[in-house]
């Protein structure tokens, strides 16, 4: 029973301690007054590496789902006589949740893991150590410009993931099933609300970008330094940020649009 | 050389995503800008609004001329007030127009009809539309066709 208890406990205090250096690590590396012209092309070669890189996947999976949305909505809509509202149905559920959190997941599995891996290498063979040694701080030159990479391209990847998608969706219903342009398009322009759905869509995904960059730059800079350390850093990097993604995602809804 | 071809790309990476967000802002989600500059208003009143919103359409033979701008409970007489943002060019409507609550097919939003009269006088920025008809609650509909039915 004691001994229970005791494992319990340092349990806890591993996972507090986990926490402190994630926190430690995103606090040291962001707070610094900015330095524009020296960290500027590093944010540019990170924003091409995890953003630009991403882009064929995002892409291609909004385009898809947008298809399939349409497709399943359009089966479901058409015995009550309203496929008019297609447009509304598909626009409102991927401005809104798969956008946000599809393309986050993505991005996580596309651009999170090989963060993890490229800076757990980097640790494992000592050119993080051999960064500090010549005097440069790893956190700024290394951690830093991925978070802000991270930050900044995620929204932008998930914009890109609804348009395709409503664009594949249009394909699908419009072109191919027959349903009404007219009503397709203005049915949702007068349900879909900027502030209110498009904004708070675009909040979400800043907060996935910023979770999933944190959570993939820490498991790589405090991996284990072998090569099973590097293997179970990135697994964790995909699991850690799947599972937030889709918790904070329920939080966000529950908050934002107030229940 | 090589770092040139990442910043190019990673420029039409951005404008990729400014492109999005202008598209879900104009073609999504309908947002026009400075519209109400363009605009007069107009009030009505109605015993039941039933599910109008706001931002919900006006129109005249069924062409959208104005939007729901407002809608609020007249605490005197507790009927709904509803302001009718006009579009400016629509400017001929006869001070007898009446306006009703109609519904866009079966399980459509709700969006009000203006049908105009034949007066010589034209409505102006804050009158009011006297004559109107409110929207129709289905429930009270069953309601007195049950009752009309039992009393036969």
């Amino acid at each position: 029973m004691l001994r229970r208890l005791r494992q319990i406990g340092q349990a806890s205090l591993v996972i507090l301690a986990t926490l402190g250096r994630a926190g430690v690590i995103w606090a040291q590396s962001l707070w610094t007054k900015p330095d524009l012209s020296n960290s500027a092309p590093l944010v540019i070669q990170q924003i091409y590496q995890i953003g630009v890189l991403s882009v064929v996947i995002t892409v291609l999976s909004g385009f898809s789902i947008g298809a399939v949305l349409a497709l399943q909505g359009y089966t479901q809509l058409v015995r009550y006589g309203s496929e008019s509202a297609l447009g509304l149905g598909v626009a409102m559920v991927l401005v809104m949740e798969i956008g946000p959190v599809v393309s986050a997941l993505l991005f996580a599995g596309r651009a999170g893991s090989a963060m993890t891996a490229e800076i757990g290498l980097m640790k494992a063979t000592e050119q993080l150590a051999s960064m500090e040694m010549i005097g440069v701080d790893s956190l700024h030159r290394i951690v830093a410009p991925r978070l802000w990479a991270g930050f900044i391209s995620m929204p932008i990847l998930a914009l890109m993931f609804s348009v395709v998608g409503i664009w594949g969706a249009s394909l699908v219903g419009v072109d191919w099933l027959g349903v009404y342009e007219g009503a397709f398009w203005s049915v949702m322009q007068e349900g879909v609300d900027f502030n209110n759905h498009v904004l708070k869509g675009i909040v979400k995904t800043f907060v996935f970008g910023l979770v999933v960059t944190w959570i993939a730059v820490f498991e790589g800079y405090d991996t284990v330094p072998t090569s099973e350390g590097i293997a179970s850093a990135t697994t964790k990097t995909v699991v850690y940020s799947s599972v937030a993604i889709l918790v904070l995602d329920f939080f966000l809804t529950l908050v934002m649009f107030g229940f | 050389m090589q770092m040139r071809t990442v910043e190019i790309s990673v420029g039409a990476f951005m404008l990729a995503g400014i492109f999005s967000l202008i598209v879900l802002a104009v073609k999504v989600s309908g947002f026009d800008v400075g519209a109400a500059t363009n605009s007069y208003s107009i009030y009505t009143r109605f015993e039941n609004i039933g599910g109008l919103a706001i931002r919900a359409k006006v129109s005249v033979a069924g062409v959208v001329v104005g939007k729901v701008a407002e809608i609020k409970l007249d605490q005197e007489d507790f009927t709904a007030l509803v302001r009718i943002e006009m579009n400016a060019s629509v400017d001929q409507l006869t001070s007898d127009t009446t306006a009703a609550i109609l519904t866009e097919g079966l399980l459509g939003g709700k969006y009000i009809g203006l049908v105009l009269g034949a007066d010589e006088e034209l409505l102006e920025d804050g009158d009011e539309i006297t004559d109107t008809q409110s929207a129709l609650v289905l429930e009270e509909l069953i309601g007195q066709f049950l009752l009309k039915a039992f009393d036969e």
